[in-house]
């Protein structure tokens, strides 16, 4: 029979000999390939304690941004909804009212900014869109809770530290890559 | 009085004896546990369970706790009483076997000199066959009581493979017994560790394959775990157990397991004795305590080894099919047996009587 490659091998039909039959030298060589792999190094990764290295544009939950003075980045532009294929940003716009100027970067701020991470497909299309510098896709993955509804991020869980007020968890949250600027 | 008093010393004495020995057996089986599961990760480049205290020490207890938190459930159509009757069989056989063993020397407490053996009977091997026989009720019981097909077919393959494998394992014995001349464990080991004497495998190589491969099987043991096959017979016998039941049968397999590797280094491996070294003049030098304890410690290293060759062919070969089980039992070990029987029996004659042609 023509073969479509060269490496098909016959099977070996053969009974088998007496020195076959007695199976201790083939229980023998089986015995020590499972010794061999007891000594060898394991490629475990102890997941908590260790981690994989990340890729530098690897896309983990989003984080909102704000500017060297802590004030939120997001004017509400809703470029990043649009933007997004799985619809899973929500938000609601609101004007600036006086003295909240140390808070929000422009006159128009989100009042609610909700991304619901089951429907995300952390494509990373939102912070493509966002001409503001507000939304970033950060290192953090494998968000767990016991409800639905604990997987929409309001934005008490999307800001970013406040980088006067609390300069450690900011630097923390940006994380080694920080900015590619 | 004086009778009744050394009577109460001597029960004192063998009913600590009996209670570190059970202690220990249970910790060795619980431990086994742990090592079952680290080396079968070990062998296929996983790390076993690692989580619970440093290398995992701790799976054990948080094991022996989940199975006494499981809820406890008995069939309606099973028979109440053999259904509990049946692990707790298991468990007891497999916790009688230690009686005979001799786990060490001499000790000497308070003046008396203590023989780390609960009992040296003289016919010591025929009580160990006995016990194990009776281990086959415990599976034969529970798969019965618990009016399940599954469960039932298991115990039938559970009892005819420890009845046809018990033969060999005797025959094999027989050749030990005329090259010893003796039935109780204390004079085998005696015989191996004594100046001048080598241990049992380098005169029964052949019987020492035959014993360790029905140990194997007696122990219900891949490559002949047929009775719980998991995959045919979903678990076997203890397919209706649950909670600590459950944890019975699986306990008395790993007492079975260690019991049959300090027996395995009792008849085949010198026991207690201490390699290339003369236990005499070391008792001389550091005292019979001491001793003893290294004695222990080397029965128990060699218990252990034999544990970890259980396991390793355990992670390596697969399961016997039924028939191959069968042919194996009674057309291989058993005229295997009988030969080695037959050689040991002409070299002994030979031996005492000179060569007669």
């Amino acid at each position: 029979m023509q073969t479509l490659t060269n490496r098909s091998k016959q099977v070996d039909r053969h009974p088998m000999t007496v020195w076959e039959k007695m199976y201790l030298p083939a229980i023998a060589k089986g015995m020590s390939i499972t010794l061999s792999h007891f000594f060898k190094k394991k490629p475990t990764i102890n997941y908590p304690e260790e981690t994989r290295p990340f890729s530098p544009v690897f896309r983990g939950l989003h984080i909102l941004n704000r500017d060297e003075e802590g004030r939120e980045n997001c004017t509400a532009c809703g470029l990043c909804a649009v933007a997004c294929p799985a619809e899973a940003i929500t938000m609601e716009a609101a004007e600036r009212k006086e003295g909240e100027e140390h808070l929000y970067r422009e006159e128009k701020y989100a009042a609610k900014y909700e991304i619901n991470m089951l429907r995300c497909i952390f494509c990373g299309l939102c912070e493509e869109a966002c001409p503001k510098d507000a939304i970033y896709l950060s290192e953090t993955f494998a968000p767990s809770n016991y409800k639905r509804e604990g997987f929409i991020y309001g934005k008490n869980d999307l800001l970013i530290p406040d980088p006067k007020k609390e300069p450690e968890l900011y630097k923390k949250a940006v994380g080694e890559r920080a900015r590619k600027a | 009085m004086i009778q009744l008093a050394i009577d109460l010393a001597f029960v004192l004495e063998k009913a600590i004896l009996i209670g570190g020995i059970i202690t220990v057996s249970l910790v060795v089986a619980m431990y086994s546990t742990w090592a079952e599961r680290k080396v079968a990760g070990f062998m296929q480049d996983r790390l076993g369970p690692n989580r619970a205290g440093p290398f995992g020490l701790f799976q054990p207890l948080a094991d022996g706790l989940k199975l006494f938190m499981k809820e406890e459930i008995i069939p309606n159509a099973s028979n109440k009483f053999l259904f509990i009757l049946g692990p707790g069989l298991a468990m007891l056989t497999a916790m009688m076997t230690s009686a005979v063993i001799p786990w060490g020397k001499q000790i000497e407490v308070f003046g008396r000199t203590v023989d780390l053996q609960i009992a040296d009977i003289n016919i010591g091997i025929l009580y160990i066959f006995a016990v194990l026989s009776m281990g086959v009720y415990g599976i034969m019981i529970g798969g019965w009581a618990s009016n399940n097909k599954f469960s039932l077919l298991a115990a039938l393959r559970g009892a005819s493979q420890m009845i046809s494998y018990e033969l060999a394992m005797g025959l094999s014995i027989i050749a030990l017994l005329m090259l010893t001349g003796s039935l109780s464990l204390k004079t085998i080991v005696e015989l191996q560790s004594a100046s001048g004497g080598w241990w049992n495998i380098v005169y029964q190589p052949l019987g020492f394959l035959i014993f360790i491969v029905c140990a194997f099987a007696e122990c219900n043991r891949t490559p002949f775990d047929l009775p719980e096959a998991e995959n045919e017979l979903n678990f076997g016998y203890h397919q209706e157990y649950s909670s600590m039941k459950l944890g019975f049968y699986l306990f008395a397999e790993y007492i079975n397991m260690f019991m049959s590797s300090v027996l395995m280094a009792t008849l085949y491996f010198g026991g207690y004795d201490i390699p290339f070294v003369n236990d005499a003049s070391l008792i001389e030098s550091m005292g019979m305590n001491m001793v003893a304890v290294l004695q222990g410690l080397s029965l128990f290293l060699k218990a252990a080894f034999f544990i970890f060759v259980f396991m390793w062919v355990r992670w390596t070969i697969p399961r016997f099919r039924y028939d191959q089980l069968m042919h194996l039992g009674w057309k291989v070990m058993i005229p295997l047996a009988l030969f080695n029987m037959l050689i040991t029996a002409v070299v002994v004659l030979i031996r005492e009587n000179g060569w007669p042609f």
